[in-house]
């Protein structure tokens, strides 16, 4: 049986737990650009792909970071463009705005502080599942999980890193113009 | 040469500049596609770097149909169909890996790595009267060409430079190495594949010139750089976006294979200058570095840089290449492929892989756009009145296009920058095909091919 969570960190992973659903509404209500601001300057958003392979080479399933091609491997300030882009108004894959959902569940802190995160930094998994209504009848679900660092900064948290893991071999929507 | 019926007149009318909306909604249409057209053609499949050591394997596809790309004890590479001869089941159900022996899940019929049936259960009791040698993995016939691999079902099929029509050279500026060596590329790991509801015909030929203001105009808004980021193609004063230039032409062959080409001049900058590169400092240099290496090889055509797509699915931006595989009328799944010099600093290849993600792909910011319209076109075209609505490619309809071999000493046909003559072309050949009984009937009307080999000859004189 796992240990009780003590007083603290119950009030840690709540807090934590508050974060990430303020950040989905964030998202939902397309408040991009406040959005943007939860990230620190030196952030990193990465979401490898996943390909098949044999149970015994498991290791060679998510491509790497900056060595091979992933869905995103970029930092704030590309996301920011990508916001941009999307203000301008004639960007038509995201025009009219889609109908987005996030909901975010499962969220457990990996570690606080200590081991291969700076101080004050700590990591959070999350489970996601993201889904967008667009048009008409465009409909696409994404599922997979999040492993999230964040810091404080001048009291606040912010994401310096988001790892995202989407279970999708091919990708079976056309586009990925939403965040996650 | 075939003489092509009133129907397919009707479906395809180079001479008015029009096709017909059922090509890419009819399902007879697209089961005769699957016959004529893919089972006919050479198909991309990927690039030896995919698979660098014996044994090593990934799968592609050919059409509809997944095939394994597989390296042999004996180097070789070879193509073979992923469906068991015994009852049909998938044997292979990875993307990738390194083994000898490719094992049927059902009852264990085995086959090495060249596709060969080398075991199975039971043979000694049970198959008395059996030839192991005749119920192997069936086989497509393979060409290397630049370490890019390519198949075809079609023994018959004239051989892979023959099928080019004389393009080669066009097609190896994204394989070869940016210092002009041959064949110094590789793919980096992770094949980007997506769905997208469109005819597979629709993103291919991409080397429409004239949609980049409106379809890219987000991107010129916020990125700041033109539209359709190519990374081996100076655009600072060359956007395909922005406006025609003095010697920009969009260039087709009777093959089918199409493509952007701007005639080389000696003042032309090297591909480090381009804008694109303005905030990746070591892309930009190393570019700069080996370019001028480029130029000693290479001479003149060290400028060219061309975005050949190959008939009939197969398409190159700089230097990425997007297959389009068919999935039903109105699905296509896209493979994209990125290249980087294989021997390029590591720095490099992260910063272009990076620029990849950006631009190219469900994440790329342009395609993205793209995307949008070749979707939305489907919709709109899916419904019985819209169906009898023609659509039009007539610009610059009256215009022959320049003999290339003749005027520039170039292969290829060259039209005005901004013309649909590569669209009329890749249509009328895709008819010629789909009509034609062997390959003696799609022997294409003329040849754009220049007198001498380009491919040896690198710059044709």
């Amino acid at each position: 049986m796992a240990d009780l969570l003590s007083h603290e960190e119950l009030l840690l992973r709540l807090e934590i737990e508050d974060f990430l659903y303020m950040e989905a509404d964030l998202l939902d209500e397309h408040r991009y650009e406040e959005w943007l601001d939860l990230f620190t300057e030196d952030a990193r958003y990465h979401a490898p792909m996943k390909r098949n392979v044999s149970s015994r080479e498991m290791d060679t399933e998510l491509t790497r970071e900056k060595i091979e091609m992933s869905w995103f491997d970029e930092g704030k300030d590309t996301l920011t463009k990508r916001v941009a882009q999307i203000r301008t108004g004639v960007h038509w894959a995201e025009e009219p705005l889609s109908r987005v959902t996030h909901f975010v569940s499962n969220v457990r802190l990996l570690d606080s502080g200590s081991g291969d995160v700076g101080a004050g930094e700590i990591r959070v998994k999350s489970r996601f599942l993201v889904h967008r209504n667009r048009l008409e009848d465009e409909d696409n679900t994404w599922i997979g999980n999040r492993i999230d660092t964040l810091r404080r900064v001048d009291g606040e948290w912010k994401i310096s890193r988001r790892e995202i893991y989407l279970d999708q071999n091919v990708l079976l929507s056309k586009n990925l113009t939403n965040f996650f | 040469m075939v003489q092509l019926t009133p129907e397919m007149k009707r479906l395809v009318d180079s001479e008015n500049g029009t096709v017909s909306r059922e090509i890419f909604w009819n399902q007879d249409i697209y089961d005769q596609e699957m016959e004529q057209v893919f089972n006919r053609s050479w198909l991309f499949v990927g690039h030896e770097s995919q698979v660098p050591e014996p044994g090593d394997f990934f799968l592609g596809r050919m059409g509809e149909e997944a095939v394994v790309v597989s390296r042999g004890r004996d180097g070789k590479i070879y193509v073979f169909l992923n469906s068991c001869r015994h009852r049909g089941n998938r044997v292979c159900r990875y993307d990738q890996g390194n083994s000898f022996t490719h094992v049927c899940s059902f009852h264990g019929w085995t086959y090495d790595a060249t596709g060969a049936l080398v075991a199975l259960p039971y043979h000694e009791n049970g198959y008395d009267l059996m030839d192991k040698s005749q119920w192997g993995l069936l086989q497509a016939r393979v060409e290397i060409f630049q370490g890019s691999i390519w198949a075809t079902w079609d023994k018959t099929a004239p051989n892979f430079h023959e099928y080019l029509g004389g393009s080669d050279f066009y097609l190896a500026t994204g394989l070869m190495h940016t210092d002009g060596s041959d064949n110094g590329a590789e793919v980096l790991g992770g094949v980007v594949k997506w769905r997208l509801g469109c005819n597979w015909k629709v993103p291919c030929p991409d080397t429409d010139t004239t949609h980049g203001w409106i379809t890219h105009r987000s991107t010129a808004l916020a990125l700041g750089v033109g539209a359709t980021g190519n990374p081996v193609r100076p655009r600072d004063d060359r956007s395909i976006s922005v406006g025609q230039t003095r010697s920009r032409y969009t260039v087709s062959f009777p093959e089918g294979h199409t493509m952007g080409v701007t005639i080389p001049e000696a003042d032309d900058p090297g591909w480090g200058e381009s804008g694109t590169w303005a905030e990746r400092p070591a892309v930009r240099e190393y570019l700069r570095e080996k370019f001028e290496e480029r130029k000693k090889r290479l001479g003149l055509m060290a400028h060219l840089s061309v975005g050949p797509a190959i008939f009939p699915n197969e398409g190159w931006l700089g230097r990425v290449v997007r297959i389009m595989h068919p999935q039903g009328p109105a699905m296509t799944e896209i493979w994209t492929y990125f290249f980087v010099d294989k021997d390029a600093p590591q720095e490099v290849k992260t910063e272009l892989a990076n620029y990849y993600e950006l631009y190219y792909g469900p994440g790329g910011v342009t395609q993205q756009d793209d995307m949008e319209n070749w979707y939305a076109l489907t919709i709109a075209s899916k419904g019985p009145v819209a169906q009898k609505l023609d659509l039009n490619y007539q610009m610059r309809l009256s215009e022959p296009p320049l003999h290339g071999p003749t005027e520039f000493d170039m292969p290829g046909l060259f039209a005005h920058n901004y013309s649909d003559e590569n669209h009329r072309r890749y249509y009328q050949r895709w008819a010629e095909v789909m009509q034609a009984k062997d390959w003696g009937e799609m022997a294409p009307t003329g040849s754009a091919a220049t007198r001498n080999d380009w491919m040896t000859n690198r710059n044709g004189k």
